[in-house]
């Protein structure tokens, strides 16, 4: 297996045009915190969830389930309850952070493929084979921090499987180490689900410009002729040092088409693409493009050159509307 | 409850690192952290010079716990790792699962970090039946979430708590100090010697709100929980983690003591000498930014 490619489903119509369009997998959450896009109005219930696994498997497609938040202390069994339900459910592997509920889900359904989270933050072999040794995992989705070469380095001393993000939102910082949001919020992706959550964002006209802030914390000021994005924590301007600036990272999206090649020749088992929170013609549009992308590259990997109209069709779909290739590429760091 | 001196988390001098280890020889704290937990470029003092401290920390009656670092991303990262672990004088603290993975095969006790993402007693018993003796849980920990998850502790287990500085919230593959200087993080000129507490960010309107350490984020506000000793003693928390300043830190430390012993104005001698305001929000279940009813920001 390599290259396969893992889209966003943060609803069933999501789901369906992934499938439709090419995924060989998608990913789903249940309807409540256990997931990292816990957000109003995206997700599935179980009813919803049985219907996407039916839709997939019927057309030979997998269905994965992110419960990749930390289960806290006295709300655990949401957390098993939700491992019960996906052993039920059928689902072809569950994606999971938390080394106890690994525990759980071994102990009780020994047949469920588990993954390894991007939130689990194992960006070395020797953590990524602690799971593996321990739980039994077979994927294990990297952290966007790591160069190219450093990710080759991991697939060669691991038999897990690798999984990297390819398309969408950029995380900066080590997925599963970042509580800006809760600094701010009081809710981070590891406790609550959600980064900058959108009841904590104000919008407001002021003399100077369109503020946005968080819970109050202004994180950007828009002139006139400036386009202003959802207010992510850490793509606002601020002042350092006298200076004022994107401080932590742009309002850009990761687009990788460019490694493709690359990431084939290393032995990478699969591409993620980011984005449960985007429309279903979004999930359409970026699935599409890459399908062709991914089809084209393991016909002729030496031949491949991204098409330019596969990015155009990226970057009008991009946060900001540029892309960066972030830390697989070097300079980026 | 006693008193821990954290990793030191911002890159000093050699001499001034040294110095302030030799005074905290005769501060009133049982345990020492040591080593390089945030960046790999950071080389002033190496591993063996870290293990000279640790030493002469432990021949001063210290306690002395080797850290290791967060993010690991190289080969050479782990080749560190792999030393301090081989080492075998000093207890160590993993800050991430490759770590746990090499002190669980050496079969020894180790401490588990913050960073580890301990949010409930079934991953500390995971930890505990790998060798955890200690474990802190993730700074962002709630009162009412540590109380839950303690009632279901592994026996013995000893919790120790980030009770004081600037909270480490973040960490990434990009170093921001290096970009404030428009400098790639490979040629860095170890911009970090100039800002021995961070580069401070503020929001556009001037309020304080992160600090930049490298590829750390650290919150501008500084956490302190010397007013809630009833509560931590409640819990049964061993140890409180002082992470270091490069100004006052033995006052500061010197503070909690006497807060521990019950002396008046302890917290109030502490505010005097705080690098930032205070911030508790984590604490008691808010925004980690907020102190008391009233935001900083």
């Amino acid at each position: 297996m390599s290259l396969d490619l893992i889209c966003p489903a943060g609803s069933l119509v999501s789901l369906k045009a992934a499938i439709d369009n090419g995924a060989d997998a998608v990913y789903m959450g249940f309807r409540d915190n256990t997931n990292a896009r816990a957000f109003p109005g995206l997700n599935f219930d179980a009813a919803q969830a049985a219907e996407g696994l039916r839709y997939a498997h019927e057309r030979g497609r997998k269905v994965l389930l992110a419960l990749n938040t930390y289960p806290q202390s006295d709300t655990w069994t949401r957390w098993t309850g939700a491992v019960d339900q996906a052993a039920k459910l059928g689902m072809d592997a569950v994606i999971l952070a938390d080394p106890g509920l690994m525990r759980y889900a071994v102990r009780h359904y020994p047949n469920l493929r588990l993954h390894l989270s991007v939130q689990g933050s194992a960006t070395s072999y020797e953590a990524v084979n602690f799971y593996r040794e321990h739980f039994g995992i077979q994927r294990a989705v990297l952290p966007r921090v790591l160069s190219l070469p450093q990710v080759e380095n991991v697939v060669k001393h691991t038999g897990v499987e690798i999984e990297l993000f390819g398309f969408g939102g950029l995380c900066v910082m080590v997925e599963g180490r970042c509580l800006l949001s809760s600094y701010c919020t009081g809710e981070s992706p590891n406790s609550a689900g959600v980064c900058s959550p959108a009841k904590a964002v104000q919008w407001k006209d002021t003399p100077a410009g369109l503020e946005s802030r968080l819970n109050g914390v202004l994180l950007d000021r828009y002139g006139k002729d400036e386009k202003a994005g959802y207010p992510t924590l850490c793509k606002g301007r601020f002042d350092v040092g006298g200076e004022t600036y994107y401080a932590i990272e742009e309002p850009t999206s990761l687009n990788t088409l460019d490694l493709l090649p690359e990431m084939l020749k290393i032995g990478i088992a699969a591409i993620k693409i980011e984005g449960r929170q985007r429309s279903p013609a979004y999930v359409a549009q970026v699935t599409k493009v890459w399908r062709a992308a991914i089809d084209a590259v393991k016909k002729d990997a030496a031949g491949f050159k991204p098409a330019p109209a596969w990015q155009a069709e990226l970057n009008k779909l991009s946060e900001g509307q540029s892309h960066t290739l972030g830390a697989y590429h070097r300079p980026w760091k | 409850m006693n008193l821990s001196l954290g990793p030191l988390l911002y890159y000093w001098s050699r001499d001034d690192v040294l110095a302030f280890y030799d005074e905290a020889k005769r501060w009133p704290v049982t345990r020492v952290y040591l080593g390089e937990s945030v960046c790999s470029r950071r080389h002033l003092l190496r591993l063996p010079d870290w293990l000279a401290v640790a030493e002469q920390l432990a021949a001063a009656g210290k306690e002395v716990a080797l850290s290791t670092q967060t993010l690991i991303e190289s080969e050479s990262d782990l080749k560190t790792l792999r030393r301090i672990v081989g080492d075998g004088r000093f207890l160590v603290e993993a800050n991430e699962w490759g770590a746990v993975r090499l002190l669980s095969e050496a079969g020894v006790p180790f401490v588990a970090g913050p960073t580890l993402n301990v949010y409930n007693p079934e991953t500390l018993d995971v930890l505990a039946g790998l060798g955890a003796q200690r474990w802190l849980p993730p700074v962002e920990v709630t009162r009412t979430a540590l109380a839950s998850l303690l009632e279901r502790a592994p026996a013995g287990m000893e919790t120790e708590i980030f009770a004081y500085g600037r909270l480490p919230l973040a960490y990434s593959a990009r170093c921001f100090t290096a970009r404030h200087y428009n400098l790639p993080k490979d040629d860095c000129q170890f911009r970090c010697l100039d800002h021995p507490d961070g580069l401070p960010l503020a929001t556009r309107e001037g309020a304080p709100f992160l600090t930049l350490n490298g590829i750390q984020t650290q919150s501008a506000g500084v956490y302190n929980l010397i007013g809630e000793l009833p509560a931590l003693r409640q819990l049964g928390i061993a140890s409180l983690r002082l992470s270091p300043q490069s100004r006052h830190m033995g006052r500061v430390v010197e503070a909690f003591r006497a807060a521990l012993a019950g002396e008046d104005n302890a917290a109030d001698a502490l505010a005097r000498i705080m690098p930032g305001p205070p911030v508790d929000g984590y604490w008691h279940g808010r925004a980690g930014l907020e102190y008391g009813t009233q935001q900083p920001c």
